[in-house]
């Protein structure tokens, strides 16, 4: 106990820790959650096990993201390091701290609730209904992604980078794999869900060598660093941080 | 033998929706086995209370929601 008070007094609070931890551990889960949904679409039939598994595997960790959402949400309000308001959680854009890429974090965390919240009426909803609004899990995903890439303050560092990276490609790997499962309906449906799969480790590599591995990242995420900076951030943010 | 005028479930499976995942035949063997192509066969479209829960389960985890499970209620008298 005495070492956890020392660690808040002499720089970020275990909060702190546990915020980027929590966040990190649900992006992994939703990559798993999203990836194994993929699979239930595509029929995936493992060799050991039966397939309701896949399915039950793909239901308890997406409720097992959400609980580390929690903690990743809870834990970052609560912390003194950033001063952010309860009403982050669910309003985008709404914080002081990297105000766009923390926004895609809650736009991210919307549409997961939006998903959850379906998924435990979809008997009642039926099957359109639910469909419809299951489809958001493929948004929130590289939502939550370029969120993690643009607010995190582990994002500079080669472990983070190598864990970004096999989010990607097990998604990437997993949206192909089910395309060539597909029937031979709905082709431009099946290439652009192809090339939109392609260009997220593109466009991943292209913002992560623009923004968060340069030096200044963390004045240019706020949006309200320098003339030059203010620039480059005016065009993700839609003019917010021109003031 | 089921007491008529007892209110029972009936399962239905709806053959459009069905894609053939088979996640319902491994829930609930004791009435639906599969065909040469991977779809359900319907043993019994009658579910008795034991089986009540896993027939919840299969209807509940099917990947398109293609089973129903409906409540039906007998008539005592003869009359039809």
């Amino acid at each position: 106990m005495t070492g956890i008070v020392q660690l808040a007094a002499s720089g970020p609070s275990p909060l702190w820790y546990a915020t980027r931890a929590g966040g990190t551990v649900a992006l992994l889960l939703l990559t798993a959650t999203v990836a194994l949904g993929i699979a239930v679409g595509g029929r995936y039939e493992p060799r050991r096990g039966a397939r309701f598994e896949i399915g039950a595997l793909h239901r308890n960790l997406s409720v097992l993201t959400l609980v580390f959402l929690a903690l990743h949400i809870v834990t970052a309000i609560a912390d003194t390091f950033v001063n952010l308001g309860w009403l982050v959680a669910v309003v985008p854009f709404a914080a002081s701290y990297r105000t766009f890429w923390l926004g895609l974090g809650t736009v991210a965390f919307d549409l997961m609730l939006a998903v959850a919240a379906t998924s435990a009426v979809r008997l009642r909803l039926g099957q359109r209904r639910w469909k419809a609004v299951h489809w958001l899990g493929y948004a929130a995903w590289p939502v939550a992604l370029f969120h993690a890439a643009g607010t995190g303050t582990d994002t500079r560092l080669s472990v983070q980078l190598a864990l970004y990276a096999g989010c990607v490609a097990v998604v990437v790997a997993a949206v192909w794999w089910r395309l060539y499962r597909a029937g031979p309906g709905r082709l431009a449906a099946r290439l652009w869900a192809g090339v939109a799969a392609a260009v997220v480790p593109v466009v991943l590599a292209m913002f992560l060598n623009w923004g968060p591995t340069q030096s200044g990242w963390a004045q240019r995420a706020d949006g309200t660093g320098s003339a030059s900076a203010t620039s480059a951030a005016s065009t993700f943010d839609n003019g917010r941080s021109v003031a | 033998m089921a007491v008529i005028g007892v209110s029972g479930h009936s399962l239905r499976i709806d053959r459009i929706e069905c894609g053939g995942h088979g996640v319902c035949a491994e829930l609930l063997p004791e009435l639906i086995e599969l065909d040469e192509w991977g779809y359900p066969i319907l043993r019994d479209t009658h579910v008795t209370a034991e089986l009540l829960g896993h027939a919840r389960r299969a209807v509940a985890a099917c990947p398109v929601l293609a089973m129903r499970l409906d409540r039906v209620v007998r008539q005592k008298s003869g009359r039809t």
